[in-house]
């Protein structure tokens, strides 16, 4: 018994150390890619060790035409959608969460039927109406249809952030005293803050690794993965490596910092 | 008192009103009008010579084959990767939660940067040829990602699609398990089950809530799907947001990529509906 339970102890660090790698390994490689001098993508063969540290890669995409504003654009574009995303769903969310009334299931259905609408069905509808009202090539643009897209998530993410709370808390303040505006500010809000800035910073993570609606929606205002993706063919392969690598990294961080509440975001928010 | 029950029933709705005006605005009205730029001629007047130029271009039944083929064989192998990860990170030994952070990872990386990862590995000279050169089994590099073998290009994009998106089933599957396993998990354990039954028995059909939610929610993405296929084909294997894409960017031509992404709409809400009915929770079994 004890001999068999030690064997598959090994078995499971030895799997879960297996899938690790297959997830890790990719970002290391291109990691490392990013880090070695430009012409190492060309060497044949090389080393898998950071043997030769360098920044020349990364400062030739940073420096390139083009990337810091990029990289400006889809930081504002992703304010813009987190801060509409909140202002219009936090409510809803609210809402959902606190009261019962007719029609709050087809409300609630009416929200997961956004899913079903693709990004290209929304972008290219608005790219021509846009146009025609002059918003089209601006970062608000894209915020908007990012906001079409996240908000959903956000209304169902900040429903389940507030039926956590319990509602007595507020009840109890409204017995003393306070208006239900000040019972929510007060008592709610507080405790619900942890969670509704892990769901800014993930709504902000969406915008940010949007591609297609941006790609679609701009035209010299570009994004930085639009940039990335329509220069794809012209630029050579060290520079997508670095604009991948770029890419990726603040989402890490990201991730990181919202790690608690990855199962909120969405584990609860996809049924 | 009638003050406040005035606002028990105005309050929701007023809090609901902007988010919903906003859903309308952005996703209703942009959908009626993807459905008109279908249906018109670039002159404006009503015709069906956008679906008819879609249907007759070279490049669409390859594009709604390749779309198919992905998620053919795109979800099944994520959907068993994550149920193996998301079991795995049940064990109670120590580090189950910090390798169930590592699993998640993927969640922050977007389409387009999971394509460039991945390009990095398969192109020429990149990491998968450096690795079997290191192991003696190639003198010369192997290309994989050729104009020529489309096929490549396709198993290169599955590879990077399970890798990326394997982690939002298995985050689903995760909550999922959560809320069910323990006690179920035990009895089985009691009578005897062994890890195949008790995945068939108890894990699958407890989990179908969960299941069927990821499973939309991935097949929904998987119809979309885009940079990756330009990031690793770079043009070679259509799909059908790609040749939306490059109907409304390439050819300027807002009607034919209107109706390819009605093509992605009327997939998305078929297999939706085929999922929701597949899967359906019967009433009996909904008491939990």
């Amino acid at each position: 018994m004890k001999h068999s339970s030690w064997i598959k102890d090994a078995l499971w660090y030895v799997g879960a150390a297996g899938m690790a790698l297959w997830v890790l390994a990719p970002i290391y490689l291109i990691g490392l890619l990013a880090f070695s001098p430009r012409m190492a993508v060309y060497r044949w063969p090389r080393p898998l060790l950071p043997l030769e540290f360098s920044t020349e890669t990364m400062r030739f995409f940073v420096n390139a035409t083009g990337t810091l504003a990029a990289t400006r654009n889809s930081v504002v574009v992703a304010l813009l959608t987190v801060a509409l995303s909140l202002a219009l769903g936090a409510p809803a969310g609210y809402a959902l969460a606190r009261f019962v009334f007719p029609g709050r299931e087809a409300v609630r259905m009416g929200i997961l039927m956004t899913r079903m609408f693709p990004m290209a069905i929304l972008s290219i509808p608005l790219a021509v109406t846009f146009i025609h009202i002059g918003l089209y090539d601006t970062p608000w643009a894209v915020a908007l249809v990012h906001t079409a897209m996240a908000l959903p998530f956000v209304i169902l993410i900040t429903a389940s952030i507030f039926v956590s709370i319990p509602r007595d808390l507020e009840e109890a303040a409204m017995t003393l005293g306070c208006s239900h505006l000040s019972a929510f500010l007060r008592i709610s809000l507080p405790l619900a803050l942890p969670g509704l800035a892990a769901a800014a910073l993930f709504t902000f993570v969406i915008s940010w690794n949007e591609v297609f609606a941006a790609a679609i929606l701009t035209l010299r205002q570009r994004t930085l993965p639009a940039l990335v993706i329509v220069t794809l063919n012209e630029s050579p392969l060290y520079f997508r490596f670095a604009g991948g690598f770029f890419m990726v990294a603040p989402a890490l961080v990201i991730l990181f910092f919202i790690r608690r509440y990855l199962f909120n975001l969405w584990g609860l928010t996809s049924r | 008192m009638s003050r406040r029950k005035m606002w028990g029933e105005w309050l929701p709705m007023a809090l609901l009103a902007p988010a919903a005006l906003f859903l309308v605005l952005f996703i209703a009205i942009p959908s009626f009008q993807a459905l008109l730029l279908a249906f018109q001629a670039p002159g404006g007047s009503w015709s069906l010579d956008p679906f008819r130029r879609m249907i007759n271009d070279t490049r669409f039944l390859p594009a709604l084959r390749n779309t198919l083929i992905l998620i053919a064989l795109i979800i099944p192998i994520q959907l068993v990767l994550a149920l193996a990860m998301a079991l795995m990170v049940q064990s109670r030994r120590r580090g189950a939660g910090f390798f169930l952070y590592l699993y998640a990872i993927p969640l922050a990386i977007s389409e387009l940067a999971a394509g460039l990862v991945w390009l990095a590995i398969f192109t020429e000279r990149g990491y998968l040829n450096v690795i079997l050169h290191g192991l003696g089994w190639i003198g010369r590099p192997i290309v994989f990602l050729s104009y020529e073998r489309p096929l490549g290009i396709l198993l290169a994009v599955v590879v990077a699609e399970v890798w990326r998106a394997t982690a939002i089933v298995m985050v689903t599957l995760v909550s999922g398990l959560q809320m069910i396993l323990g006690e179920y998990w035990e009895a089985a354990e009691v009578f005897g089950a062994n890890l195949i039954q008790k995945i068939r028995y108890v894990v699958l059909p407890l989990l179908r809530p969960s299941l069927q939610a990821a499973l939309i929610i991935r097949t929904l993405f998987a119809f979309q799907t885009f940079a990756v296929v330009v990031a690793l084909g770079g043009g070679v294997l259509p799909v059908l947001a790609s040749e939306a894409y490059i109907w409304y960017v390439g050819a300027n031509n807002p009607h034919v990529a209107a109706a390819y992404s009605l093509v992605i709409l009327v997939l998305s809400a078929a297999i939706t509906g085929f999922y929701l009915y597949a899967l359906r929770t019967r009433p009996e079994e909904m008491e939990r």
